[in-house]
């Protein structure tokens, strides 16, 4: 997404803020760190079993897993990204929001509920469930650690180019410093508080980053006497042209970048259900019901909170301009930020800085703890020990693997520092859209699906989405490619969803249809009455 | 009805209690589904290759795209609100009599778990939760 582009090409250009009191910044961001540490203790007084640490006991209420899931998926790059395509693209940074908002539906209407029932940890118990366990299983773990990896490498990256803006720390050096500090404190919190003490990460950083959001959208609407319109036309006219109002200033140019619109919307839509770490948050709730209440509180939540960027991003066109915002360090991320400051001056500036490292922070805790479940879980326990594993012994893996997990991070971070990363997110939604979604889909709803039919999906989906980015303007021969001289492209477009989407569905059902092994019907009897009525599916272990 | 063995999957899974949970679920999901997708594409579609279309002003500043963009948002909103009524009345006590007589007849407990998953059981609690 070209959302974080700026963000990391920003971490080599060597800029520092200049607004804002950076000392205050850092203040209010150790008020966070602290009131964080001391959820994650207490938590982790409550983490004793592998439930605990991977299910957070199955005892996060919808509303309090809800929050948790709106912090989860409300990215740095949802924040300063979207606030800031709007501020300069106008119209076309809507689009975004529109398409990470409605992609709930498909959690809340076809998955959450059904997957909870089913399930255990992580989403390979779900799709092994009536399939061959151990090809599934490592073929799910396999997607769910690419998709973890990619999105924590692009989170990673972004928190240097982030520290530069908001901090004024501009060396190297300095910016690998403040990677590793983040990661080692966010191996600190998932090592241990588990997912009990992400999910309490993530609850507050979802209240202050909807507090933050809420109160500038409304103070900056009383400016205009709530009145949007009067925002729009303000926009515009700083702009000098009524064309931000509109659609097609950043996909526009041609058919192709009008059809990498279209992929890039097809892969946020059906990605977002297919994001292993967000699949994992509906273990977390003790019944199918609070599973499904979880959703519809994180899409208020959520959809709240892309109609304020709606308002902050116009506004940051009218009060601060596109001109201004280009040319600050940080480009069009810095439209939240120093809208912050022409509002409440460095004290909101501060604040909402704090927010946003908040929020990288909880989002790499969150990716953390599944790649951690996935290898642990998946590939650790069931696979290798084929499920002989101990509570005791599921922890143990876990553990372990967070803090090999985090280390990789910080180093993947810090080697992608002033590399153009941005692509792994729209990567990431675009594997989970063809790799997780239309096996998770038939495995819930369709019968004839085999233990082939998940394999070519998952495979085919996983491969083809690279595959595909492999041999993209992404890397050869555009402006913003790694290989800009060498035109290698043999995919005209940017993001794979459009041709690796439509290929795995259709994988999913040849594999399945040319199946000759027959699968056990009475697996399938038990997992569609499971995920109808829930019965014997694991409650809450606290009470 | 009475003749169902609830503690065997097959046998629920034939049954027209089952049968009637099932076609209650997906009569409801499966339609709102092809509808919200097809109505998102179409906007996305629209917005990328009819861009004036978009731009035909309304009221104010205030143009078609933004009102069609915010109608995403309300369509969202009110599906999840319909879906959750619907379930709540129509799904959650058909799938709550079957639970009740399927925990009654010993079906899908830990035993089988253990079994087709070669989970490791967590065991005990570990006091309440805030």
């Amino acid at each position: 997404m070209t959302l974080l582009a700026t963000l990391n090409a920003q971490a080599e250009e060597g800029l520092s803020t200049e607004v804002g009191n950076p000392w205050v910044n850092i203040a209010i961001f150790l008020i966070f760190v602290a009131i964080t540490l001391f959820a994650v203790l207490r938590a982790s007084k409550k983490t004793k079993t592998a439930t605990d640490f991977y299910a957070g006991g199955r005892s996060f209420t919808g509303t309090q897993n809800g929050t948790a899931i709106a912090g989860d998926y409300l990215s740095a790059a949802s924040f300063l990204g979207i606030v800031g395509a709007i501020a300069i693209y106008g119209y076309d940074g809507f689009l975004y929001s529109i398409g990470f908002l409605v992609a709930w539906l498909v959690a809340l209407l076809l998955v959450a509920e059904m997957l909870r029932n089913t399930g255990k940890f992580t989403m390979a118990d779900v799709l092994s469930f009536r399939l061959r366990q151990r090809p599934v299983r490592i073929a799910a773990a396999t997607s769910t650690l690419a998709i973890s990896v990619f999105y924590l490498l692009a989170q990673m990256a972004g928190a240097g180019a982030l520290v530069s803006l908001l901090l004024g720390i501009d060396s190297g050096i300095g910016q690998s410093l403040v990677i590793a500090v983040v990661g080692i404190l966010m191996i600190f919190y998932v090592f241990i508080g588990g997912m009990k003490g992400t999910t309490w990460v993530q609850i507050i950083k979802a209240t202050l980053l909807l507090i933050g959001v809420g109160i500038m959208s409304v103070w900056l609407l009383a400016l205009f006497g709530f009145n949007f319109s009067a925002i729009m036309g303000e926009a515009a006219s700083v702009a000098g042209t009524t064309d931000i109002l509109d659609p097609g200033q950043q996909y526009g140019e041609s058919t192709l970048t009008k059809m990498d619109f279209i992929s890039l919307g097809l892969a946020l839509v059906l990605g977002t259900a297919g994001l292993p770490h967000v699949l994992m948050r509906f273990y977390t709730v003790p019944t199918a019901k609070e599973a499904r209440k979880s959703v519809v509180w994180a899409i208020w939540l959520i959809g709240g909170f892309y109609l304020c960027t709606l308002v902050l991003g116009f506004g940051a066109a009218a009060i601060v301009g596109p001109e201004a915002i280009k040319n600050a360090p940080g480009g069009e991320n810095s439209a939240a930020p120093l809208l912050a400051y022409e509002l409440g001056g460095s004290l909101l500036l501060a604040v909402i800085a704090a927010v946003a490292f908040a929020t990288i922070l909880a989002v790499v805790a969150g990716l953390t703890i599944t790649a951690s479940a996935s290898f642990a879980h998946d590939i650790y326990g069931q696979v290798i020990k084929k499920g002989k594993l101990d509570t005791k012994g599921e922890m143990r893996a876990g553990r372990a693997t967070v803090v090999v997990v985090g280390l990789l991070a910080i180093l993947g971070g810090i080697g992608a520092q002033g590399q153009n990363v941005a692509f792994l997110v729209a990567l990431a939604f675009a594997v989970a859209a063809s790799a997780n979604l239309p096996t998770i889909i038939y495995s819930l709803f369709w019968k004839g699906f085999t233990t082939r039919g998940a394999l070519w999906s998952m495979y085919g989906g996983l491969g083809s989405s690279i595959g595909l980015i492999l041999v993209s303007p992404v890397l050869w021969g555009a402006e913003s490619s790694f290989f800009p001289d060498a035109d290698l492209a043999l995919y005209p477009l940017t993001n794979p969803g459009i041709v690796s989407i439509p290929l795995s569905f259709l994988l999913g059902w040849i594999g399945s249809k040319t199946s000759k092994v027959a699968e056990d019907v009475s697996k399938q009897a038990e997992m569609e009455v499971r995920s109808l009525t829930g019965v014997g599916a694991e409650e809450a272990t606290d009470h | 009805m009475s003749t169902t063995d609830y503690s065997d999957f097959q046998a629920v899974q034939r049954s027209d209690q089952f049968q009637t949970l099932r076609r209650t679920q997906r009569s409801f999901v499966f339609p709102l589904t092809v509808v919200f997708l097809i109505w998102y594409l179409a906007f996305v579609i629209v917005a990328a290759f009819a861009p004036e279309f978009m731009a035909i002003q309304v009221f104010g500043n205030i143009n078609l795209g933004i009102i069609l963009g915010l109608a995403q948002f309300v369509t969202t909103f009110i599906i999840t609100g319909a879906y959750v009524s619907y379930a709540n009345r129509k799904i959650d006590p058909l799938a709550t009599d079957l639970r009740k007589s399927m925990d009654s007849a010993g079906a899908g407990i830990e035993e089988e778990l253990t079994d087709n998953a070669g989970y490791a059981t967590s065991d005990q609690g570990s006091g309440e939760q805030s």
